[in-house]
């Protein structure tokens, strides 16, 4: 999702992150703090397993990406994890380790391809990176009957391009990519794209460096259905709009999760970014921030957890998966992290935990917002390199 | 002298010389052990990834050696703006670098007095924190609600709408910055290396302070200047961290397109064909530049 240097600055973020949305979840963690203190404190995750790269003694090693699992910065602990570490007798080792799809893939391709273990049972990659992974054999399929919970899974996840019939991968969450904006600035909002390219704003937008959700957005807008096979003229031609506001100046940086900083410190007026990030971004500043799905369609993108071909740890790490597909675990990792939570009946469990979250769409999305919608389809591997390559060239490299 | 050189030579002729021949290589042998495995290999590595070609499965990341030399070709062409921006940023941050760092570090060398020790850890303190940081840091500095631009737009020096970041300015700058102690420290050690005696020999013979400077203290400091400016273009040139924060998407260094390609599009061979072409223009410069500033002792 980043340049390089980003996975730094992301952290940095995060880690401003943490404070906002422990606030925001604060009802759901404190709750889930009391239980985890209740019952969580006999394993302390890390402690057996750093050294045992490669042992099968059941110890599941999970690479997530900062910030994405319930955290009680006072305990500094995942309550989630410790009850299940509690009642399953799983160890889980869990690691903050996935800063960006293509610094983590270039890290682990050559250990895959020869097969070797990478240190991981479970990795969390975005759809078009667990479609590669699966693409090329580095993910295992799913033991038939092992994650009873699968089924809990939101009908419109349970059948991608990339894994029909969800046969080796599951949603972690989901997120839109949208318009974020300054209130303050553009109190009318933005719309269109137009209205986000409009000259007013030159040297003051930013745009994701993650190809499918900005690329996704400006070729909606030119009335494409990204979910739908297109052609590579379209593909060029939405690039060629792109480099446009590129060399006229109106788009400042082409960047990765650390448009957040830009946006904050007012560089960066308006956005193409995620939902989550900007609602926490809003909590965090009274509001000055709002996000909104492009009237002419906006990207819905999912994070998914695999299971490495190499890892020897399959059973433990399907019962770590299936945990999280429990509609009341599922719901208190949601009222922290803000995205779209994949599991059916998490809502029901949200009216317990932190009912003002029930009925916000970007969380639990309801028919409506999801018309406003498109999964971006999975790319044959050349149209992927030709593409990103496109992409790469009019961001000026 | 003469006599404490000879005589232990002297005495046991034979055995010191033998054992004194295999001295040099064995503390050369660490360094050369390490250059051969984390300089030699990923270097004959690279060479010949850079002249494959993508496998016909067009899987990504799968390459098959076709002794492709027109990759280097390709890769120039498609990105000449960028290696000609990285030169010219290079350059004008050296040139910068030199123009502040010259006066700091003769006032360091020749005015500070007991300060001396005290200004020298101010010029390397930025090194206690990360170069990524640092840069981070002047991104908030100059940014839009930053203390620079506020002032600025106070005394309407600029608009209220104009930003400093994003902009070829600010990456110079930031180059400039970051390698400022590059270009200071081995100036300051050259000036400092100089003989009061001879400034004083200068002005006996009738020179006055500016003719001193012209003709003793500047040549003799030349190997500091030629050292610094050396330090501070080769890194300048192949850095990727000030363009990516401080810049726009058309202030990219090659070290950004050379980022990209490694690492978001896997195409290997292109990114090391730019590399092993950035390495033969900044060597082809260096050596250049080397001869025709005449600093023999650096070569």
């Amino acid at each position: 999702m980043n340049e390089k240097l980003s996975p730094e600055t992301r952290a940095l973020i995060k880690a401003q992150l943490t404070r906002r949305r422990f606030l925001a979840g604060a009802g759901a963690v404190g709750a889930t703090a009391v239980l985890a203190a209740c019952g969580g404190a006999k394993k302390e995750p890390g402690s057996a397993s750093e050294s045992s790269a490669s042992d099968s003694s059941g110890t599941v090693r999970w690479a997530n990406w900062p910030e994405y699992l319930d955290y009680d910065e006072k305990t500094q602990k995942y309550p989630s994890l410790e009850t299940f570490i509690a009642a399953s007798g799983i160890n889980v080792v869990y690691k903050e380790e996935v800063n960006d799809n293509d610094e983590f893939y270039g890290k682990v391709q050559i250990k895959l391809e020869q097969g070797k273990d990478i240190g991981w049972d479970i990795v969390t990659l975005t759809d078009w990176m667990a479609g590669r992974w699966i693409r090329l054999g580095y993910a295992q399929a799913f033991d038939e009957g092992a994650i009873p919970n699968k089924e809990n899974i939101l009908a419109g996840l349970a059948n991608v391009g990339f894994d029909p019939g969800r046969k080796s991968s599951l949603t972690w969450q989901s997120g839109f990519a949208g318009f974020g904006w300054n209130k303050e600035v553009i109190p009318g909002g933005i719309k269109s794209l137009d209205q986000l390219f409009d000259k007013k704003y030159k040297g003051r937008i930013e745009v994701l460096s993650e190809m499918r959700d900005t690329m996704g957005i400006i070729l909606q807008y030119q009335g494409v259905d990204v979910s739908q096979p297109f052609t590579e003229d379209q593909f060029m031609n939405a690039v060629d709009f792109l480099e446009k506001q590129v060399a006229d100046g109106i788009i400042r940086q082409v960047k990765g999760n650390d448009y957040l900083d830009d946006m904050e410190s007012g560089d960066a007026v308006a956005v193409i970014g995620w939902s989550g990030d900007i609602f926490a971004l809003a909590n965090d500043n009274e509001g000055k921030f709002e996000f909104a799905i492009p009237e002419s369609g906006g990207t819905l993108w999912s994070d998914n957890v695999l299971l490495p071909t190499p890892s020897t740890n399959k059973k433990n790490a399907q019962s770590v998966i299936n945990n999280y597909y429990d509609p009341a675990v599922a719901a208190q990792v949601a009222a922290f992290v803000n995205y779209i939570c994949p599991v059916q009946g998490a809502r029901d469990e949200m009216e317990k935990i932190a009912p003002e979250l029930v009925n916000n769409p970007f969380i639990f999305p309801d028919d409506a917002t999801l018309a406003k919608v498109k999964v971006f389809r999975p790319l044959a591997p050349e149209e992927e390199t030709t593409y990103s390559e496109a992409f790469a060239s009019a961001s000026g490299n | 002298m003469a006599i404490a050189h000879v005589s232990p030579g002297t005495s046991t002729h034979v055995q010191p010389e033998r054992s004194g021949r295999k001295v040099p290589y064995l503390l050369m042998l660490p360094g050369l052990l390490w250059l051969a495995i984390f300089f030699i290999y990923p270097l004959i590595n690279l060479a010949e990834t850079s002249t494959k070609t993508r496998a016909t499965t067009q899987e990504t990341g799968a390459f098959v050696q076709t002794y492709r030399f027109a990759n280097y070709i390709d890769a120039f062409i498609e990105y000449q703006d960028q290696f000609l921006r990285s030169f010219m940023y290079a350059f004008l941050a050296t040139v910068l670098a030199l123009a502040i760092s010259y006066p700091l570090a003769y006032a360091i060398a020749f005015k500070s007095g007991r300060y001396k020790n005290i200004l020298l850890i101010l010029v390397v303190a930025p090194f206690f924190t990360s170069f990524l940081l640092r840069t981070i840091a002047w991104k908030q500095i100059l940014g839009a609600e930053g203390p620079v631009v506020y002032v600025l737009r106070t005394l309407h020096l600029i608009g209220p709408d104009t930003t400093i970041t994003a902009s070829s300015f600010a990456v110079v700058m930031g180059l400039t910055y970051n390698f400022l102690p590059f270009m200071t420290l081995p100036i300051y050690a050259s000036l400092d290396r100089i003989d009061p005696r001879l400034l004083e020999a200068s002005g006996d013979l009738y020179s006055n302070g500016l003719t001193t400077f012209r003709k003793v203290t500047m040549p003799l400091s030349m190997p500091g200047v030629v050292a610094g400016t050396l330090l501070t273009f080769i890194p300048a040139a192949g850095d990727y961290i000030n363009a990516a924060i401080l810049g726009n998407p058309t202030t990219k260094m090659i070290g950004n397109v050379i980022d990209s390609r490694f690492f978001r599009i896997v195409d290997y061979p292109t990114a090391a064909s730019l590399s092993f072409t950035l390495m033969a223009a900044i060597l082809f410069l260096v050596v250049v530049y080397i001869r025709r500033s005449g600093t023999d002792e650096l070569v």
